[in-house]
């Protein structure tokens, strides 16, 4: 039993920062610059994230363990994995419209592009080439969505600092942004050891 | 028999998402007012916020439930005011439409500047220092905070006079800048010929002489130069009477230290006296 919570804890850690998805592996930076402009808009997506690469990692892990080994179709993965995700995408923006027409709003575009978000494909992914059991592959999708809600807070907190700084006119905008980036991986990279 | 089994598989897996999801859409359909579509169709779309909704829609929202009036978005003008009034059947009304206007002449070679500022380029940032970088506590400090806030484009920072310009053809009376400005300096005025006091110092004459050559020294001659009696001195300011005012200029030429200035009806500008 102890060694059991001593591996989702290693999960937990690994996940969410010695790995975190956009400052280790890189994975999914589209709206990760897209949606780090406000600090209230950027912990919106992160929940909107979390909760699609949750419930997808849960429904592709079944799908897959019960279905797709079984049968041997594993090449049909891409295919499913992406089905499940704009499906779950789909669910969200109704529940949001309905809901929280606000962050609805807020989020604009990239909601649905959360469909095409490479972060939730890499970790169903990654779910299953791990072989996790089901629990695993829930804390292990939730770690890393913390892990990239963390990394979008921090960007747009430092972006929010950014608006009032001097910097050069060649600079402004995305490139700045970009070096900002750069500078939270190097700090991320601190972590790494932190897990064997 | 092999190819079947993924078909079948995938094809039911389609099936049963898009069931699932054309059933939840239904379930939590959210039910619009084909009015309230009628209504954004008709707004600028520039989601500026000057009206105080969130967004056009929201806007939109409001205005067909009746909550907000039909001249509730000062960008859209007379034009977007006409066609909602035209919608929604109230038509008949008037309204009047408003330009920014500066309120500070005190720019370079004009107003005392005590200090060089180098902090954050930012009229609010400056204004939180105790003091002031410029003499005058109450004058335009040029930082740029209504260029910035301008979702139309329509202010620049005269490189001259280092003090923000309004062009009229482009403004479109949001308010923005006005909430914006830290100093209050700008100011909504009807768009028309109009003459106005461009100094929102309440200094006593002694301060406002030491800090600008442009500022309102409180000599009342204005007052008792107008044939009119459009002008009179209330609560320590000079107030002008839009309805009185004649618009003969006397004021403009009295005045010692040329704070009083013309606002121009077609010109984009303010006009400045040299």
């Amino acid at each position: 039993m102890s060694t059991e919570i001593l591996t989702l804890f290693k999960i937990i850690v690994s996940a969410a920062f010695v790995d975190n998805i956009i400052l280790a592996r890189y994975i999914g930076l589209c709206p990760y610059i897209g949606m780090s402009s406000s600090v209230a808009n950027s912990i919106g997506m992160g929940m909107a994230v979390t909760f699609v690469m949750v419930l997808a990692s849960i429904v592709t892990w079944v799908l897959w363990n019960f279905i797709f080994v079984p049968l041997g179709l594993e090449y049909l993965r891409i295919m499913v994995f992406i089905l499940v995700i704009a499906t779950l995408v789909q669910l969200v923006e109704i529940l949001l419209k309905k809901n929280v027409p606000n962050l609805y709003r807020a989020m604009g575009i990239y909601l649905p592009l959360i469909t095409t978000n490479c972060a939730i494909l890499a970790v169903t992914f990654l779910g299953v080439d791990y072989g996790y059991t089901l629990l695993q592959v829930v804390v292990y999708s939730i770690s890393v969505a913390l892990g990239f809600t963390v990394a979008l807070v921090l960007l747009a907190g430092i972006r929010e600092r950014l608006r009032l700084a001097r910097v050069p006119q060649f600079w402004q905008g995305y490139p700045i942004v970009f070096v900002a980036t750069c500078l939270l991986a190097i700090a991320f990279l601190g972590f790494k050891g932190l897990v064997k | 028999m092999n190819i079947l089994i993924p078909t079948v598989l995938v094809g039911a897996l389609g099936l049963a998402f898009g069931l699932m999801l054309s059933f939840l859409a239904k379930k939590f359909a959210v039910p619009v007012n084909p009015l309230v579509q009628e209504v954004e169709r008709v707004l600028p779309g520039a989601n500026c916020g000057a009206c105080g909704f969130p967004g056009c829609s929201g806007l939109a929202e409001k205005i067909a439930s009746g909550e907000a009036p039909v001249n509730a978005c000062p960008v859209g003008g007379p034009k977007v005011w006409a066609e909602l009034s035209r919608l929604l059947g109230q038509e008949g009304s008037s309204w009047e439409v408003k330009r920014a206007a500066v309120l500070c002449q005190g720019g370079k070679g004009v107003a005392q500047v005590v200090a060089e500022y180098s902090g954050v380029a930012s009229c609010k940032a400056a204004n939180l220092l105790p003091g002031s970088f410029k003499g005058c506590r109450f004058g335009c400090l040029g930082l740029g905070d209504c260029v910035r806030v301008c979702p139309f484009s329509a202010i620049h920072i005269d490189l001259e006079s280092g003090l923000p310009v309004v062009d009229w053809e482009k403004c479109t009376g949001c308010g923005k800048c006005v909430a914006e400005c830290p100093r209050k300096i700008l100011a909504l005025v009807p768009r028309k010929e109009q003459v106005t006091v461009a100094c929102v110092s309440p200094d006593s004459a002694r301060e406002v002489r030491k800090a600008c050559a442009r500022g309102c020294i409180k000599c009342q001659v204005c007052v008792r130069t107008c044939p009119e009696g459009a002008i009179t001195f209330e609560n320590g300011k000079i107030v002008i009477s839009r309805e009185k005012c004649t618009l003969c200029g006397l004021c403009i030429e009295k005045c010692p230290t040329h704070c009083i200035i013309r606002v121009g009806k077609t010109a984009a500008l303010l006009e400045v006296r040299g």
